[in-house]
């Protein structure tokens, strides 16, 4: 099919998230230009008043650098205006003859400051703060001159008057009436954040109402409509913005104070174009923030992709302030009316005042200065038009009112639901940022920026966003406190759901979910695999297991790869193999024509890229050359490392590489808790790392040494020393024991070293060494266990075990 | 709107889980609920086009297998907190046999 054309009018925040979640969507859907009046490739222009106060660099603005528009195969016309678009002919045309054609067209040109039409505001020194070259202009200016005059005490004059007092200049904010950011905050809050601002040098004369500005060519000076005048070398209007509709209306599109959108951000008078950002009025509405223009990107990508209709309708904003150390937060209605009800804490001594505006026991809007921690918390209430009358007494005292951790943010951000919003420019919420913490293992700030983009934008939540990674990242042994129940489908715990199988002889997922009345018919993705294995781990011999309550993966026994293809690993037991086996590896790589090899971690062969309907047939060759499945993908024992030992390596004490084979042969096929290694070292050199695995044995001259409960992922942690012993057949009797131990108590998806902080070391010490004849036990029931789990699954799918799994059906129409 | 074309007979497709339907724009994954209802979904996730057909049934919904987004079967829709919807395609249920209708993807509804 040929690709359309999409053409995108301005390079700005609104406009380019289009297109970053259009390329996440529909990588290939278009070929796509784009035209950016200013000479650069995308940046975050919130984070222009930071770099006015030379907290951050324009490099460090930058969103989206040049070659990022090379790499996706997107035309920039950077520096070009476009000042027609054509709607017959459909094309655009910029300022130096340029003319692009489209399918479909993006308007996303922004607005412009409003200057106030006052007698002199051409001349030098006055300008809007909008851009990169404004801030040129205003740090040429500080180099330069001393005196400067904000107009307009909103958000973005302070953040100017902010950033031109840390140049060094001489600053006075001039406002209208006698409150600032009177459309975010209420008299109290404002009064408090003047003081703060006083106390950092910058001057205000409030209910000041500008006549003339003063100057030849350059301004030197303000007059007032009282009479009085003040010397001025620069002026920075910031008393609003205008949508920019200027190219929208020429083309005859319907506008009003935006170009008018529906719901699905197309133009109301011609569906092919599409309007998004700050020049755009959607029922109504034109928004000055990017959380809704980030929304509506979402929807007109969605929709350009030709997915689904997602539909915008309209979003509650909420302000922070992006001063450094001024903490502000403001949401909703909150000045109130007869109607409403304020909730008002103030401590004017710590410099906090928190308003709630309530009606009907539901928040409507809210204030904050100095603590505002809560501000997500109380924003996500009233989105969602909780009722608080349970807890109004304490809801000013934020969501950790009580105890005494209240002012740890750590704590706090803890108890936040996971539906509350963290970042309010991208919408991203607490659950989603802990998800990409633990599933993709991130450790730093940037690195959550870049997987989530929380924080990624204004910044104001970068405080929560660390608190979140700090407690995400550090409490990882505690994820599982004991009173949690399974999941949301029961009340039960899992130690009570364990118990009860075994003293109610439960064999069935049915009959566990009727014992424990579940809530819902199936239960879901967390219950049944948990059900399943636990099921299996009491009734080895009786219980069949069910397909449909594994995570694919272990269905298919291969890793599903991030394109939806998989890799395949055959055991190689102990690590050990022959060069005929290495001929068969490649040899079946060959014909399947596998793109990708790799040897793992545990010193396996990977083989990638591999599609599903190939896995059957695939399996059926490496069987045919000996081989098992290695489980690399299960919630199982997976491989067993080895060093070289006695045989060749000249440290070596023991046959390291032969008790790692024996061990493997004993335990391979075993469905765990969790993934599950173990290594063999030679010597204490440990070459095979075998004290961060599941099973660690270190070969000494008198022995072996058994070591438990280590981990080499997220967060490493060296293993317990368990015991001594002197020969292989113990060490093969204390690790069929130590398994078998894990999987009767451990909580499904809890790894060996969770576990072991959680129950203690002295449990699986007493269980294992304290009491020969319940080792033996458990050693025996691994046995029995291992009896119908070591058959080998892929040989089963290649002689046809769950065809319909792999087999699609084709539908020629 | 277009026929109605034959599939797969009902009980080959297993209690909560799928079939993979390709055809020639794209693949459709097909479900059986506990309760035996049937829905189709475009086999696209719509976080990062993951394949559905491959995650797990429950309800009336199915988990994605790449990074867990539950998805409505009934609208193709995502449920919250992500959002986010892929097409759902009409289907019945006869004599066993389960039939797809193909309509264009502009025609198939989505939440
Ligand atoms: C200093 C400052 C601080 C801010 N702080 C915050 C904040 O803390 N929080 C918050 O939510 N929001 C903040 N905002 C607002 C936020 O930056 C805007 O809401 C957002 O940038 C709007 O995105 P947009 O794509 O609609 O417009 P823009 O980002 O302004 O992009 C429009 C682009 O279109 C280009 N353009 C216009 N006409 C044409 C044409 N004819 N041809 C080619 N190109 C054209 C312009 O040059 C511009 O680059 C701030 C804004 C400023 C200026
Ligand atoms: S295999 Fe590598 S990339 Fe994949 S999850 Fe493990 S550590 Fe991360
Ligand atoms: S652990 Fe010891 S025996 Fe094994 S390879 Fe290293 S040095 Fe040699
Ligand atoms: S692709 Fe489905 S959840 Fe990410």
């Amino acid at each position: 099919m040929l690709k359309e054309n999409l053409v995108l009018i301005g390079n700005g925040m609104a406009g380019v998230r289009t297109l970053e979640e259009l390329l996440k969507l529909a990588p290939d859907a278009y070929n796509i230009t784009v035209f950016g009046e200013e000479p650069y490739g995308n940046y975050n222009r919130i984070m222009l008043s930071p770099v006015l106060a030379s907290e951050k660099t324009i490099e460090q603005i930058m969103l989206n650098s040049e070659q990022w528009y090379v790499d996706n195969g997107i035309t920039l016309h950077k520096g070009k205006k476009v000042e027609q678009i054509n709607r017959a002919r459909r094309e655009v045309i910029a300022s130096d003859g340029t003319v692009a054609k489209y399918d479909r067209l993006i308007i996303a040109t922004g607005s412009l400051s409003f200057m106030l039409p006052l007698p002199g505001a051409d001349k030098q020194g006055v300008i809007g703060f909008r851009d990169i070259k404004d801030v040129d202009t205003m740090l040429e200016a500080a180099r330069n001159h001393q005196h400067a005059v904000v107009i307009g005490g909103g958000l973005l004059g302070l953040e100017a008057a902010n950033g031109l007092m840390k140049q060094g200049m001489d600053v006075t904010v001039v406002h209208l009436l006698d409150t600032l950011m009177e459309r975010q905050l209420d008299k109290p809050a404002a009064t408090m954040l003047q003081k703060s601002l006083e106390e950092r040098g910058m001057k205000f004369l409030m209910e000041h109402s500008t006549a003339e500005i003063l100057g030849n060519e350059r301004v030197t000076g303000i007059r007032f409509k009282n009479g009085t005048e003040i010397p001025a070398d620069l002026v920075v209007m910031a008393v609003g913005i205008k949508p920019n509709i200027e190219l929208g209306k020429a083309a005859g599109l319907h506008c009003e104070r935006g170009i008018v959108v529906s719901d699905t951000l197309q133009t109301i008078t011609d569906p092919k174009i599409y309007a998004i950002g700050e020049c755009v009025q959607h029922r109504g509405t034109a928004y000055g923030l990017v959380a809704p223009l980030f929304e509506q990107a979402k929807v007109a990508a969605n929709h350009l992709a030709k997915y689904g209709i997602a539909q915008y309708r309209g979003t509650v904003t909420s302000t922070r302030l992006k001063v450094t150390g001024i903490e502000l937060f403001s949401a909703g209605d909150f000045i109130g009316n007869d109607k409403t009800e304020d909730l008002v804490f103030k401590d004017a001594a710590s410099g906090t005042y928190k308003r709630l505006v309530l009606q009907d026991n539901k928040i409507k809007g809210a204030v904050m200065y100095g603590d505002t921690v809560d501000g997500s918390w109380y924003f996500e209430m009233m989105k969602d038009g909780t009722d608080i009358s349970a807890f109004r007494k304490t809801i000013l005292f934020g969501q950790h009112n009580l105890g005494d951790s209240g002012h740890n943010p750590e704590t706090r951000v803890a108890s936040l639901p996971d539906s509350a919003e963290i970042c309010g420019c991208n919408g991203v919420c607490k659950g989603d940022i802990v998800k990409a913490i633990t599933e993709k293992k991130l450790f730093t700030l940037d690195e959550v920026r870049a997987h989530t983009k929380a924080s990624a934008s204004c910044g104001s939540c970068t405080g929560l966003v660390e608190s979140l990674l700090a407690h995400t990242v550090g409490g990882e042994y505690s994820a599982t406190p004991k009173t949690k129940p399974l999941c949301k489908c029961t009340d039960y715990t899992h130690d009570e759901i364990r118990s009860g199988i075994l003293k109610h002889e439960l064999k069935t997922m049915p009959a566990v979910r009727d014992h424990f009345e579940w809530k819902t018919p199936d239960g879901c993705p967390t219950c049944r695999n948990a059900l399943n294995y636990y099921l299996l781990c009491a009734f080895p011999t009786e219980y069949v297991d069910d397909a449909q309550s594994r995570y694919i993966n272990e269905r298919v026994h291969g890793n599903i790869q991030k394109d939806g293809s998989y890799s395949v690993v055959p055991r190689m037991f102990g690590g050990m193999c022959t060069s005929d086996q290495l001929r068969a590896i490649a040899d079946v790589a060959d014909k399947y024509e596998v793109p990708t090899m790799k040897v793992t971690g545990g010193q396996r062969i990977d083989m990638f890229g591999i599609q599903k309907e190939q896995l059957p047939a695939m399996w059926k060759d490496l069987s045919a050359a000996g081989f098992v499945s290695g489980h690399a993908y299960g919630k199982a024992m997976r491989t067993v490392k080895t060093c070289v030992g006695s045989e060749w390596c000249r440290f070596g004490t023991q046959d390291s590489t032969g008790l790692g084979v024996k061990l493997e042969e004993l335990t391979w096929g075993s469905w765990m808790p969790h993934k599950f290694k173990l290594a063999v070292s030679g010597c204490p050199r440990n070459c095979a790392e075998a004290t961060i695995k599941d099973i660690g044995v270190v070969c000494v001259d008198s022995g072996y040494e058994l070591h438990i409960g280590g981990n080499g992922g997220i967060k490493v942690r060296v293993t317990d020393l368990l015991c001594k012993v002197e020969t292989e057949a113990e060490v093969l009797e204390y690790t069929g024991a130590f398994c078998q131990f894990y999987r009767e108590d451990a909580h499904y998806l809890e790894r060996t070293a969770p576990w072991v902080e959680r129950v203690g070391l002295e449990k699986v010490k007493t269980a294992i060494l304290g009491d020969a004849a319940n080792r033996k036990a458990l050693y025996e029931r691994f046995l029995i266990s291992q009896q119908p789990a070591q058959i080998d699954p892929w040989k089963a799918r290649a002689e046809g075990a769950e065809a319909n799994e792999f087999t699609p059906i084709l539908i020629e129409a | 709107m277009s026929k109605w074309i034959e599939v797969v007979e009902l009980y080959k497709i297993p209690v909560l889980g799928s079939r993979l339907i390709k055809t020639r724009d794209m693949d459709i994954a097909v479900f059986r609920a506990s309760d035996d209802s049937v829905f189709a979904v475009r086999d696209a996730c719509p976080h990062r086009g993951g394949p559905l057909s491959q995650g797990i049934v429950h309800g009336h919904t199915v988990t994605c297998p790449l990074h867990n987004w539950k998805i409505d079967l009934h609208t193709g829709g995502a449920l919250a907190p992500d959002r986010g919807c892929t097409n759902v395609f009409p289907v019945k249920i006869e004599d066993g046999k389960v039939y797809l209708q193909l309509v264009t993807e502009d025609e198939a509804s989505a939440c």
